[in-house]
């Protein structure tokens, strides 16, 4: 048994400790929306906060997480989620939208660390991040919009 | 069949759609249901086009809102079930490809807004015991001008359910638009951006199971013999079981169907293709091109031309098989009972799934239910002839009589065939005194991936498969002797449409070869396109827009080099211009791609604008990276560290102008790939003085010519 926290609420888990924290939200906890993209920590679509990190999920052993706190999409900060979601939908940022929860966990941090990032910045937090459909400027611009809506409140 | 439950059921009718099943009764007609309005005045409409990042649920909701004069608040979108009335107009079955969504479902998709709207106006005209003509519509609400009482939509629904649904509706002038051509936001934007979007991966059934599928490492391999005992013994996998693709490893979850494949034990035939080998494969397609081939187009005397000509060339390029690789891996949900199947899936292709279920399970195809799901990328790998990947699914769960999740890794993806063919093409040209083409002729290598399917008498005409040749037997600069053929390269490789199919490779081997005439010819490689181009005129004006907004006449940054390339494909015509330059780590650098568009009339300019972005990095992608190559008979890559992807920190800066036209309406979904390669390898040329005859780039093509 592995006793997880998640998005505020408190599991317990009876897995192989190996198991990918990836799998055990997917399959064991039914939160659905952090994805599987490569499973070799190659394309940032598995990203979550582990204790305030990014860490990409698909690679992590659930063991990583025991008695620490994960935060996915379903459950990251209004604070940081809303400007970010707003920008989002400002930009039309989505096409097939599978990589963009891993995108918005991504870009979270960057936001929280850096409330005004740079384009180099955004180089830097969001290479790791795949976009087959190429919404690159889009992220980009939306979240420099995020940082100035984040700014505001 | 009709969509039915919940209100307002709209049916309209559609020529050659056989028996018709009711309201109201003509008996060549069938009543076709595109839209859903509910007392809560809510609009569903029902798309029949896969939604997958291009844009269908909002454009094609956007034909129907502007009709109906809808709210677009109220707006909902739902994937339609399998059923004939949802048929692609030109395909004859449901299905999304070709970049075709949107145009052909112009007319079908407004009329359906139209006829809503005429039984809305009926109804309350009846309500209010007034002329139909005196009531306007606006924003979901229908008003009697003289008096300027309304009513809602959903207040109508039970009265404009008894009205007969007109035969002939008129549809609005292009003026009276309200959301079309207009930068619409996309409607599935929101659960994109937390997580609750649902793709096929994310559906859970009660019960499901998740399968693990061991493949031959060599295509057309098989199964010799197999030891499951290791595989059974990972806790959580419940069963181990044979399947005609390979062996599934059924478990409680993909972790341990992943342990449990891994510890399976399995000896393979690796069969025909074991020495498959792609520097052997090279040699084979460039003995190939030297056959005379299935002749495609044949225009004129090129032998006699060869006579006259001042200057001749004659080049070799070669383009490899490439991954489609989208972000979600191909996965499927089948729960096969005893007298029923359902199965969700993002797929392209719903009607050949549903019928390759059919012929598995032995059941009737009213017998299964198929739920198209959100599609995590397609590119045209979601749109598989042969059905593999439902097929899988759907015999893993007969197996078991049990809901089951296929999923594949992206080594499967990668590993998994179907890619975009390789091509070989040998060409050669001649030039007159003044550097005018005088003979072109153009040889292309490659297999076909309709051959042998059902698709073939559709696709291959007189010994040509059109997929093949496209762009170059259509060649839109004026040569007055042109021959063009193909020779089938063997199969064995599984290759399918890759996002721009033909023009993929024949795009890049034309505006490549096109620019080296023009360096033969000594003139600028603008200038020597338009004056070949007059037969081409919507050609000409995208050249030009794209020329003058990239200011192709006024000189490129020190240290830059400046390419262009036009491609038409999928009913439009693209132009690009590219601005690339060396950087000390010697490596390719893409400051910028300009791009301009004639797609005829315009649904969404946004939309139109994201599918450049995405066509650009697509392209982008493949000729800096993309190759899958054989070793042995086996697929050397593997996953993104091998078989790489453009990121965030290489995207250039792409400036999108869409032209104001008339013409027929074109796509947008896959144009925009063909043009980015040529117009990146031929502003290469500037720097290094070396033509980049085959992609991807190397790092010897960055360094200058000696």
């Amino acid at each position: 048994m592995i006793n997880l926290k998640v998005n505020g609420k408190a599991y317990e888990v009876d897995v192989d400790p190996s198991t990918p924290i990836l799998w055990v939200l997917r399959d064991n906890l039914g939160l659905m929306g952090t994805k599987f993209g490569c499973g070799a920590a190659q394309c940032g679509a598995c990203i979550v906060h582990l204790n305030g990190d990014g860490i990409r999920s698909c690679v992590s052993p659930v063991s990583r997480a025991a008695g620490k706190e994960i935060i996915t999409i379903e459950g990251l900060d209004k604070k940081l989620h809303e400007p970010l979601e707003k920008a989002w939908i400002q930009e039309d940022v989505p096409q097939c939208g599978y990589c963009q929860s891993g995108q918005i966990m991504a870009a979270a941090i960057l936001l929280r660390d850096k409330p005004n990032p740079t384009d180099l910045d955004i180089d830097d937090a969001m290479t790791g991040n795949i976009c087959r459909c190429g919404t690159y400027p889009r992220i980009r611009k939306a979240i420099h919009v995020a940082a100035k809506l984040k700014m505001q409140k | 069949t009709a969509i039915t439950g919940g209100g307002l059921l709209l049916s309209f009718y559609m020529p050659a759609f056989g028996k018709n099943s009711g309201i109201p009764a003509a008996t060549d007609f069938v009543p076709n249901a595109f839209i859903r309005i509910g007392t809560d005045d809510m609009v569903t409409v029902i798309i029949n086009h896969s939604e997958m990042g291009q844009g269908s649920y909002t454009s094609l909701s956007q034909l129907v809102a502007d009709e109906l004069d809808a709210d677009w608040s109220k707006i909902k979108v739902e994937f339609a079930p399998v059923d004939a009335v949802y048929n692609h107009p030109a395909f004859g079955m449901m299905g999304t490809g070709g970049s075709t969504s949107t145009w052909v479902e112009w007319d079908r998709f407004r009329k359906a807004g139209a006829t809503g709207r005429y039984m809305l106006v009926e109804a309350a005209a009846q309500t209010w015991n007034v002329d139909a003509s005196t009531c306007k519509t606006e924003k979901g609400f229908v008003i009697h001008t003289t008096t300027g009482k309304k009513l809602s939509y959903g207040q109508l629904v039970d009265k404009a359910a008894m009205i007969k649904a007109p035969e002939n509706v008129k549809m609005k002038d292009a003026k009276d638009y309200n959301f079309i051509g207009k930068p619409v936001k996309r409607i599935d934007t929101p659960e994109k951006t937390n997580g609750t979007a649902v793709f096929g991966l994310d559906i859970n059934v009660p019960g499901m199971l998740t399968a693990l599928i061991a493949r031959p490492p060599v295509f057309g391999g098989k199964v010799k013999s197999f030891n499951a005992d290791k595989a059974k013994a990972i806790p959580g996998v419940k069963a181990v079981v044979e399947i005609s693709r390979g062996i599934a490893v059924v478990a409680n979850g993909f972790w341990p169907a992943k342990l449990g494949r891994d510890a399976l034990e399995v000896i393979w035939d690796e069969g025909a293709l074991s020495a498959l080998n792609s520097i052997e494969q090279g040699k084979q397609y460039e003995e190939l091109a030297k056959q005379p081939g299935a002749i495609a187009k044949n225009e004129g005397d090129v032998n006699a031309a060869k006579e006259k000509a001042a200057k001749k060339l004659e080049v070799v390029y070669d383009l490899p098989y490439l991954s489609h690789s989208p972000m979600e891996p191909l996965n499927c949900v089948a729960d096969v009972k005893a007298d029923s199947c359902e199965i969700w899936v993002g797929t392209q292709f719903q009607t050949m799934d549903l019928m390759a279920s059919s012929r598995i399970t032995g059941l009737k195809p009213g017998q299964i239910k198929l739920h198209t799901t959100l599609l995590g990328g397609g590119f045209g790998r979601r749109a598989v002839i042969d059905s593999h990947f439902v097929s899988e699914a759907v015999e893993v769960s007969k197996k078991l009589m049990a809901p089951v999740k296929v999923v594949w890794t992206r080594e499967d993806d990668i590993k998994g065939g179907y890619y975009r063919p390789r091509a070989h093409h040998k060409i050669s040209a001649g030039l007159d005194a003044s550097g005018k083409p005088i003979y072109w002729q153009h040889n292309i290598v490659c297999q076909s991936f309709v051959k042998g399917t059902p698709l073939e008498a559709m696709m291959i005409q007189n010994g040509v498969d059109g997929a093949a040749v496209e762009g170059v037997a259509n060649l839109p600069y004026t040569v007055p002797n042109l021959q063009v053929a193909w020779n089938m390269a063997p199969g064995g490789v599984p290759t399918l449409w890759w996002r721009s199919v033909g023009s993929s490779h024949t795009g890049f081997v034309v505006e490549g070869f096109i620019d080296e005439l023009a360096k033969a010819a000594g003139k600028d490689p603008y200038e020597y396109r338009l004056m070949l181009m007059s037969k081409h005129p919507r050609h000409k004006k995208v050249l030009e827009t794209v020329a003058e907004k990239a200011g192709w006449k006024k000189p490129v940054l020190p240290g830059r080099g400046r390419g262009i390339a036009v491609v038409e494909s999928h009913g439009s015509v693209v132009a690009q211009v590219a601005e690339v330059s060396i950087t000390k780590n010697n490596t390719l650098k893409v400051h910028k791609i300009v791009c301009a568009i004639d797609c005829g009339p315009i649904v969404n300019p946004d939309t139109i604008k994201a599918q450049m972005e995405g066509c650009i990095v697509f392209g982008l992608t493949a000729a800096l990276y993309g190759e899958i190559t054989f070793e042995n008979g086996k697929v050397k890559q593997s996953n993104f560290n091998n078989y790489k992807m453009l990121r965030m920190n290489e995207m250039p800066q792409v400036e999108v102008h869409i032209m104001d036209s008339t013409e027929k309406m074109g796509g947008v979904g896959e144009p925009g790939v063909p043009p980015v390669a040529p117009a990146v390898m031929n502003a290469l040329f500037m720097l290094t003085g070396k033509r980049v005859r085959s992609l991807p780039l190397r790092p010897d093509d960055l360094k200058k010519k000696v």
